[in-house]
């Protein structure tokens, strides 16, 4: 049976002249759009002459001047070199970077618990099941606010205070104000340190690269794993032996007042990136868990007629085809750390928003820049996070399909 | 099962539950080894937070003081001497009733609405749309029909959580709708300023929008209107919520065949007529779980208002926590956020399980 073919109600009949009539829908689009842009250019510059307005009352300056005066006060944990004289651009920079560090510290961590705990999930053990189960429940069902709030105020607070601080037993201090390790003195060797370091990762990973290759020609397949974990273990050493055993440690000593020297990993930081995690591992086990399931169990059950234990058959048939449904919306977590660890503000620890949108805001008053730039901040990180996403997504996505 | 073997019913319930035991827990030694590990973990957990919560814990006392003895577990006398505080905030005494009287109202319109089996959903939806958010306004507010006027700055507690909650959700759903329609629109200019909301308002965390909301909204109103705190809030929570609404709604409106819009056009149906008889009717009913998602996150996020300056549920615990020096103790933190924890975990847990027992209808729906 031939279809009806499909009526061209939107172009005249060639010959007819085109009239502007209420029934064409073309005309109807353009008249709606037009009043569309119109309601729009009068509500922005009703704002825009609000805005002004108001500014001029306050005594408020406009413009993004202040980037480059002088920020005056110092913040607690910088990655960047800053100082209390440096520009309240540095200070943006500063809490960008400090916001970058715990999304990514977070991500790793979290990714790690949710896989476990969504394999936990699907555990044929009922008990390991059920607590994973009983893990999901309870923590994606409380705020994470709430959850902040809790390692900070109550879980960290049961630390001692700086008097009576717990000594470990590798030279470091922990007590409520944070965790003193002994920092490493001496730049140089350190570099010759990193770049065998970087070396080690660069090599380990072309071996496991190689081995698959292998694998995937010949059927055969050797140790890469132990033989890499090895070079990125020894290489390291090899260099800080061969540079002379040349690195000083600092190492922090318990003052009058609290402990002083060394480096210190601050309490917020830490209760943020345990809050973040334990949060979005909830989240994580549960994608990942869809994920697997949906895997065909066909794919399983070949697995193990072709011989591959039970690790064998997800490691290389179950979880390469799980990744592709997981990735989507495990771009999505991450997103949503990463726009979470604003509540850093709450616990106080200098996050982008807490640095710019906080202190900032209160030294200058300039509500609408600090207000754009802040979230032109997280923007630029959510656009970030997720082009790195859909490149890896774009790698899985099934070939020849 | 009919056992012809002779044994005894116990002894066969002996056997089954140690295959069981055997197959669920024991099948093998690592698996073993994990039930082992597992029971540990349970033990400390259980064992822990019981000790903390029952054994150890304070009960009864005036202040913090009776709380500070070394040792001592959960500080419940402070949950009970600021009870009031953190149901109402600091709404007067006496017209408390007033907010007892709505929740009662909310309840009456919605827990038929829940119930599909109850009939005349039109009726309710239109009372829990039109009549109780008036109710509500005039009982909560007053300064009307005798009722003394409530600030809003003295609501406090559960009801400002409640009332940030359901208003974001009354807002949200609306504009959401018009969202997702916009991007889906044929109108190039509707649908890039509705995809231009909803990235930019998803690409940023939602206190961004709140400070948004309440520092730069006073700037964007002529100098002489002030505008509520709440209100603010109100505001920034709804179009949060409605970019997010937008995408799952839109997730529902894709899913509708084709032919379906067909049809509507061929019917000459007017754009309005036919998403709003035809479209959204059954794209709505698809992403039901994905719109109680949605409300669970906002229910969990309306304890940020507390970062702005509002007393919601756990803005009023922190606040008591941090700065009643009468209620200082070691444990007095603790105890308030399991308390805050346990209330808010009912309500978005009742409101998961709903989500999975309409999931489960649905369903059953499709394949009939």
């Amino acid at each position: 049976m031939q279809r009806p073919r499909r009526a061209g109600p939107l172009l005249p009949p060639p010959f007819e002249t085109v009239r502007l009539s209420w029934g064409r829908p073309e005309v109807r689009a353009v008249v709606y759009q037009s009043l569309a842009v119109l309601a729009l250019i009068v509500v922005g510059w009703e704002i825009a002459d609000n805005v002004a307005a108001n500014l001029r009352k306050q005594n408020v300056a406009s413009g993004f001047a202040f980037l480059d005066r002088t920020a005056g006060f110092d913040i607690s944990q910088k990655l960047l070199a800053y100082e209390a004289t440096s520009t309240f651009r540095r200070a943006f920079e500063v809490g960008l970077v400090n916001t970058l560090v715990v999304a990514l510290l977070g991500i790793a961590l979290a990714t790690v618990v949710g896989f476990l705990l969504g394999l936990g999930r699907l555990s044929s053990n009922w008990l390991i099941a059920r607590l994973s189960l009983a893990y999901v429940e309870i923590v994606r069902n409380v705020p994470l606010l709430l959850q902040l709030l809790f390692w900070y105020f109550a879980a960290l607070r049961a630390l001692p205070m700086p008097v009576d601080s717990i000594a470990l037993s590798f030279g470091g201090y922990l007590n409520r104000r944070g965790l003193y390790l002994p920092a490493p003195v001496g730049a140089a060797a350190l570099e010759t340190i990193c770049v065998a370091t970087f070396a080690a990762v660069a090599m380990a990973a072309l071996l496991v690269h190689l081995a698959r290759r292998q694998r995937q020609q010949t059927g055969q397949s050797f140790a890469a794993g132990p033989i890499g974990l090895a070079l990125v273990v020894l290489l390291p050493v090899a260099a800080y032996v061969w540079s002379g055993v040349p690195l000083a440690w600092d190492y922090p000593a318990l003052g009058r007042y609290n402990v002083e020297g060394g480096m210190v990993i601050l309490p917020e930081a830490a209760a943020l990136v345990v809050g973040l995690t334990v949060y979005t591992a909830a989240f994580i086990a549960e994608i990942v868990r869809a994920g697997i399931l949906g895997v065909p169990r066909g794919q399983r059950e070949a697995a193990a007629a072709l011989g591959l234990s039970k690790a064998q058959a997800l490691h290389l048939v179950v979880v390469p085809q799980a990744l592709r449904i997981i990735v989507p919306p495990l771009t999505n977590q991450y997103l949503n750390l990463t726009k979470n660890s604003s509540l850093a503000v709450a616990i106080g620890y200098p996050d982008l928003v807490s640095v710019f949108a906080g202190t900032v805001l209160n030294l200058t008053n300039q509500a609408v820049e600090v207000i754009l730039v802040t979230m032109a901040g997280y923007l630029f990180l959510s656009l970030t996070i997720s082009l790195a996403m859909n490149l890896l997504n774009a790698r899985l996505a099934p070939v020849g399909r | 099962m009919l056992d012809l073997s002779g044994a005894t019913s116990l002894e066969t319930a002996l056997r089954r539950s140690l295959e069981w035991l055997r197959a669920n827990l024991f099948s093998s030694r690592s698996n073993g080894l994990l039930t082992v590990v597992g029971l540990w973990l349970v033990w400390e957990i259980v064992a822990g937070f019981v000790d903390w919560a029952i054994v150890r814990a304070v009960w009864n006392g005036e202040d913090g003081r009776a709380c500070a003895a070394p040792g001592s577990g959960a500080c419940w006398p402070f949950i009970k001497a600021k009870m009031g505080l953190f149901m109402y905030g600091r709404y007067p005494d006496a017209e408390r009733w007033r907010v007892n009287l709505t929740y009662a109202l909310a309840l009456a319109g919605l827990v038929p609405l829940m119930i599909p089996r109850v009939p005349g959903k039109l009726w309710l939806t239109l009372y829990m749309l039109v009549a109780f958010p008036v109710l509500a306004f005039v009982l909560l507010t007053g300064g009307v029909l005798g009722l003394p006027h409530v600030k809003t700055a003295s609501w406090g507690g559960l009801l400002v959580t409640l009332v940030v909650a359901s208003v974001g959700i009354a807002g949200s759903f609306p504009l959401g709708i018009l969202l997702a329609l916009g991007r889906q629109s044929a109108l190039p200019i509707v649908r890039w300023l509705s995809i231009g909301f909803i990235e930019v308002v998803r690409g940023v965390p939602l206190i961004t929008v709140l400070f948004m909301a309440s520092v730069m909204l006073p700037l964007f109103l002529p100098p002489d209107v002030t505008i509520d705190k709440l209100l603010r809030a109100l505001v920034g929570v709804a179009l949060f919520s409605a970019a997010y609404l937008a995408e799952v709604i839109r997730g529902g409106l894709q899913a509708i065949p084709r032919g379906q819009y067909e049809a509507a056009d061929a019917l000459g149906l007017s754009y309005w007529e036919k998403m709003g008889l035809v479209v959204l009717p059954q794209a709505l009913r698809l992403v039901i779980p994905g719109i109680v998602n949605s409300f669970i996150s906002l229910f969990k996020d309306t304890s940020l208002v507390l970062i702005i300056g509002l007393f919601d549920l756990l803005g009023i615990v922190q606040q008591s926590i941090q700065s009643d020096s009468t209620w200082f103790s070691p444990e007095t933190a603790a105890t308030g956020y399991v308390f805050a924890g346990a209330i808010f975990w009912i309500f978005c847990f009742a409101m998961s399980r709903y989500s999975a027992l309409i999931e489960r209808q649905l369903a059953g729906s499709e394949r009939r």
